[in-house]
């Protein structure tokens, strides 16, 4: 636990896996500049690895202005216990006053392990961060630009603004996919601080026999249009039509979390809560009723294009092209004028 | 070789039954409007030391914070084959947050012996997945987070398949050892009728006083205590009291339970009410659709 200090800097745990940067420490860099800027104290990044050096550059041009560099050949592999160690220890030489992790598998792992071992307050798979004051009990203390932290909880009913107030860091992991990647500015010149890992083989605790990364066969997150079929559509066969109109758009294929359970298709194309959350150009939702934990996924699109026979469903809420009509007629409909205009 | 494990498991509001009813005009949800259960993962962690203990045997303790009501995923948790329950329960435990929780969770599980402690990966009331790291750390214990499979164990250290989101690891780890459990690890047994015929009359002693005080409501209240000190040591006797721990008990701190050991506070809540702006209703025919098309080529949202 360290205490309140406005001077300290906001951070963002730069997770990378073999030597590449994973995306979601990069979508975080634009917010964590935001944040830094508005708090007018520095953005840094901390690196953990067996040969990383070489990545500063990087998030330096992706708006850093400091990177912490840990290398260690004990630090080649993730591992809870090591990475909770070193980072844990940076924190309390450089007393950060944020630290942000990307809501990876690695950082829903590590942060948590962390923040017990700071007694510092975290806050999970947030979807926005904002800087703001708040102030405590009815005619309470006014604490001042805390770090908003924004998510979505109760199976994504309602949206929480979780602050700390009293113990930090702040520090919270942020979701994949809900903030957009920035332009690197090759110009952007910053500064590398190296450290060293104060770790022994008793760190790794963990044997780490095989590994595999699954390739992911579609990825929605880069995709600019996403045409998602949802359990409406009926059939495993009438999902054809989902994958027909994605091509002739030239989009991916996106489904519901019913539909992947009914075996329409497989979990690499779910879109919401619990799969992968995207904001293409546009997103044609269909036959998709629109629950709660699928708008949390999908609301952040810029046009919206829905159909369902059913008027009263919830998608329509936040539809900005409204049909209500038979997805069998519609869709077809749809392939067809695309085609006559191509 | 048995191995002992401790299961932690929490009661949730079934999130999934939301419905505009259940919310307040706040905005906030009205939990007592949600039925309460057994959170799911957590059925994935307790069917995994189930499994441990059909095949090397050894005993299986499950442990839950909350409400007195909280008890009944305790007896549900007994039907499905653990051996021994505890509720802790305590005012001073209201408003903690994952780091509170883990602490007092650690406080109590110290207290026990055990190779594994499972917990479900995360509850469906706030999604953390925070407690079982936390709790890992707080015991000085190695985690290994989103186990989906329980590949082998032997000669004091277990080796699972964890899900790594983009893919998966092998990992092994000498026990003891912290697991989370993912809902794919395994299918949760039903209860089983005969360890429903016992435990059903497992009480806590909260419940045992509840129940008394309904029953004997004109008593004087010295009757009441005796009657309800009976109930309990005959339930203890026949091994149908369910244990029930408060902060002090556990040698808890109060400084790190509860609001004060929380570092999170809540700021605001908001209802989701998501809504479009300038949308337009498209009729299902063929002109329309085209038309509709047509815009979107033509403001280039379709290149």
């Amino acid at each position: 636990m360290i205490d309140v200090n406005r001077k300290g800097e906001v951070w963002v745990f730069a997770e990378q896996h073999k030597g590449q940067l994973e995306d979601t420490p990069i979508e975080l860099m634009s917010k964590a500049r935001g944040l830094a800027d508005r708090l007018k104290v520095k953005l840094a990044a901390a690196v953990l690895g067996r040969d990383v050096g070489g990545l500063a550059a990087k998030l330096v041009q992706y708006g850093a202005d400091k990177v912490y560099v840990v290398e260690d050949p004990l630090l080649e592999s993730y591992q809870a216990n090591s990475y909770c160690r070193v980072i844990f220890d940076l924190i309390h030489k450089y007393k950060p006053q944020i630290v942000l992790y990307g809501a990876t598998a690695a950082g829903r792992d590590l942060a948590p392990r962390v923040a017990s071992a700071a007694r510092a307050g975290l806050t999970a798979d947030c979807t926005d961060l904002q800087i703001g004051d708040h102030r405590s009990g009815k005619n309470g203390d006014l604490h001042k630009n805390l770090l908003f932290q924004i998510r979505p909880a109760f199976g994504g009913n309602i949206i929480a603004t979780i602050i700390n107030y009293d113990r930090w860091p702040q520090m919270a992991t942020v979701r994949e996919g809900v903030m957009p990647v920035p332009e690197p500015d090759m110009t952007r010149r910053g500064e590398t601080i190296v450290e060293k890992a104060r770790l022994s083989r008793d760190d790794l605790p963990l044997e780490i026999l095989k590994e595999h990364k699954r390739a992911k066969k579609v990825n929605l997150k880069a995709a600019r249009i996403i045409v998602t079929g949802g359990a409406g559509v009926g059939s495993k066969d009438n999902f054809q039509m989902i994958w027909d109109l994605a091509n002739c758009l030239g989009a991916a294929p996106g489904a519901t979390r019913a539909a992947v359970d009914l075996g329409f298709i497989n979990r690499d194309h779910q879109v919401g809560q619990t799969g992968t959350t995207v904001r293409p150009s546009l997103y044609v939702a269909v036959g998709v009723s629109g629950a709660i934990q699928h708008q949390a996924g999908m609301s952040q699109s810029q046009k919206i294009i829905a159909i369902n026979n059913d008027p009263e469903a919830p998608i329509f809420q936040v539809a900005h092209y409204r049909i209500v009509g038979d997805l069998n007629e519609v869709v077809p409909r749809m392939i067809k004028s695309i085609k006559e205009k191509y | 070789m048995a191995y002992n494990c401790v299961v932690l498991i929490k009661q949730v509001p079934d999130t999934k039954k939301i419905t505009v009813q259940a919310m307040n005009d706040d905005g906030t949800v009205n939990r007592a409007a949600l039925p309460a259960i057994f959170n799911p993962e957590d059925l994935n962690a307790l069917e995994l030391a189930l499994e441990i203990k059909d095949k090397f045997g050894g005993g299986i303790t499950v442990i839950t914070m909350g409400l007195p009501a909280a008890a009944a995923i305790l007896r549900e948790s007994l039907y499905r084959g653990a051996d021994d329950a505890i509720l802790i329960t305590d005012i001073k435990c209201a408003a903690s947050d994952t780091l509170a929780t883990s602490y007092i969770l650690g406080c109590a599980v110290k207290k026990l012996e055990y190779d594994i402690v499972l917990c479900g990966r995360q509850a469906i009331d706030g999604d953390t997945a925070q407690v079982g790291p936390q709790l890992a750390e707080k015991l000085g214990l190695p985690q290994i987070t989103y186990v989906e499979e329980l590949l082998e164990l032997a000669d004091g250290s277990i080796t699972v398949q964890r899900n790594t989101g983009g893919g998966w690891q092998h990992v092994k780890s000498k026990l003891p050892v912290l697991l989370t459990v993912t809902g794919e690890a395994n299918e949760p047994r039903v209860g089983a009728a005969r360890k429903m015929m016992k435990w059903k009359k497992a009480l806590t002693p909260i419940e045992v006083e509840k129940q008394i005080k309904a029953e004997n409501a004109d008593s004087d209240e010295q009757v009441v205590v005796r009657l309800i000190e009976k109930k309990c040591s005959e339930l203890a006797e026949s091994g149908l009291l369910i244990k029930q721990w408060d902060l002090d008990s556990i040698g808890a701190d109060l400084n790190w339970c509860g609001r004060s050991g929380s570092p999170t506070k809540v700021h605001r809540i908001q209802s989701v009410v998501l809504s479009s702006k300038g949308s337009k209703t498209i009729e299902p025919d063929e002109e329309s659709i085209a038309a509709m098309i047509h815009e979107l080529i033509e403001e280039k949202t379709i290149a």
